[in-house]
């Protein structure tokens, strides 16, 4: 059946508002509830680099133990705390997202740095990375010791490595390996950690972490993650420990 | 013009008769899952059928999303069937189509955020499965909008059950457990020895191989002729 070029208009016009109202009202309803499974993320993420949050079910109590034990600032390049963002507003640490700071310089970013605290005393310092890996990001939150040299934890992130090899970077196991791995060496000096080639490597150093078997190319991007975050973190670690000493 | 107008009053006479689950509406729902499956007969929805199988849990909400997507759509097509202008007829089924399944990716954020970063992207992708909008091209455009519902949850399902089987292989040789429950490991421990996951079925490779099984068993019993 042959409709007049009004009525076809008339129709579209009518669609979209239908539609367009409906998808909006529902992201409007929806964006707190949004919202909070991001946060949530996040700060589910920040913990697992620390500690085995993985058996928590209740929502509630992960944010409960993260409001509890973890403090959080944001840094520059040069160590400095910023508290105010470029356009004037307060630094929440949670909220920069890593992803788009990955893009600026290093000199433009802003480095958030979170603090575990058990009685009183950090515990734990976490500074999330983000780089890429074969196929897309990869990102980690990775923990170090108050000594801000030893690895505590780390907790991977990825976008879309390789199931069964790049991938297999989320697993408890191999995030294990990292664990008691130092970036410093004796004479004080920024090594990072660095993945090995092939896997079940023995004689490993305190710098080298056993590899992937066939996921070089994801283990490469973690390598040059660590460097380069480690590298961007290392004013504010200089810092933290002069302080101590 | 003419033969419309001598065949609707029979048809109007017709309709009240039927059963809410006649023979032939039987068949509406039957068909899809076995005969004319999407998948397997028809070949359509491959994409999404290789990405979202490797483990069951994403699987399931993925079929729960796409048969949501066809039986409305198929629904609210059938119901607006006579006011589509025909010339822009494919837009109005896109949009709807692309709303229904916006809507689902929202509330998947909003409510099961782990497994909406798992199926993010492909979530968006119903929009262009074959399957959808086949139905509302060749079935829903023409039928009565039970007939149509009906026909939704026949396709939606044919669907589903294929993916959920090629899943449930997939998880079972490539990762050892099914619903992340640890299979292998306690006959493993059962037996005295350590079985092997096999890797080809954590790939896209493994659910060819056993999407092209189901297709051979299932072409082997029902027969199958080139039309």
């Amino acid at each position: 059946m042959q409709r007049s070029n009004s009525y076809i208009i008339i129709f579209a016009i009518t669609l979209t508002v239908i539609l367009g109202g409906a998808l909006s009202l529902t992201s409007v309803v929806l964006k707190p509830l949004q919202d909070k499974q991001v946060e949530l993320d996040t700060k589910k993420k920040i913990l697992g680099a620390v500690m085995d949050i993985s058996n928590i079910e209740d929502p509630n109590e992960i944010l409960r133990i993260y409001n509890e034990k973890v403090k959080s600032l944001v840094v520059d390049l040069e160590g400095n705390e910023l508290t105010t963002d470029p356009k004037g507003n307060p630094y929440v640490a949670e909220n920069v997202n890593i992803q788009k700071n990955s893009k600026m310089d290093a000199k433009d970013r802003a480095y958030p740095v979170f603090m575990f605290i058990e009685n009183g005393q950090v515990e734990a310092y976490i500074f999330p990375t983000f780089g890429a890996g074969l196929w897309d990001w990869i990102s980690s939150y990775v923990a170090f010791g108050e000594d801000l040299n030893t690895i505590k934890g780390i907790a991977f992130d990825h976008k879309s490595e390789t199931p069964g090899l790049g991938a297999r970077l989320t697993e408890p196991a191999v995030q294990a390996r990292f664990v008691g791995k130092k970036i410093y060496d004796q004479n004080d000096n920024l090594v990072s950690v660095y993945v090995v080639k092939g896997e079940g490597n023995t004689g490993l150093t305190d710098y080298e972490v056993d590899g992937l078997s066939g996921a070089t190319m994801t283990t490469k991007g973690v390598n040059v993650m660590l460097q380069h975050y480690l590298e961007c973190y290392s004013a504010y670690i200089e810092k933290v420990k002069s302080q101590k000493s | 013009m003419s033969t419309d107008v001598a065949e609707a009053p029979i048809e109007v006479v017709k309709e009240p008769a039927e059963a809410l689950l006649s023979k032939r509406r039987k068949r509406i729902v039957a068909d899809p899952l076995n005969e004319d499956n999407p998948i397997t007969v028809q070949v359509l929805g491959i994409c999404s059928a290789l990405a979202v199988t490797v483990q069951i849990k994403p699987t399931i909400i993925m079929s729960l999303a796409v048969v949501f997507v066809i039986v409305f759509s198929n629904l609210i097509v059938s119901l607006i069937r006579n006011s589509i202008p025909a010339r822009i007829r494919i837009i109005v089924q896109l949009a709807i189509i692309a709303t229904l399944v916006t809507l689902v990716s929202e509330f998947l954020k909003a409510y099961s955020y782990d497994m909406y970063k798992i199926l993010g992207a492909y979530v968006g992708l119903i929009i262009t499965n074959c399957i959808v909008m086949g139905r509302l091209e060749a079935f829903a455009m023409a039928n009565k909008p039970y007939d149509s519902l009906l026909d939704g949850f026949g396709s939606g399902f044919g669907y589903a059950w294929i993916i959920l089987a090629v899943a449930f292989f997939r998880e079972l040789f490539g990762s050892g457990s099914i619903l992340n429950v640890e299979i292998y490991e306690p006959i493993g421990n059962m037996l005295g020895v350590t079985l092997q996951t096999n890797g080809l079925m954590v790939d896209s490779i493994g659910a060819f191989m056993i999407l092209g099984i189901i297709i051979w068993i299932q072409r082997t019993k029902n027969g199958y002729v080139e039309h």
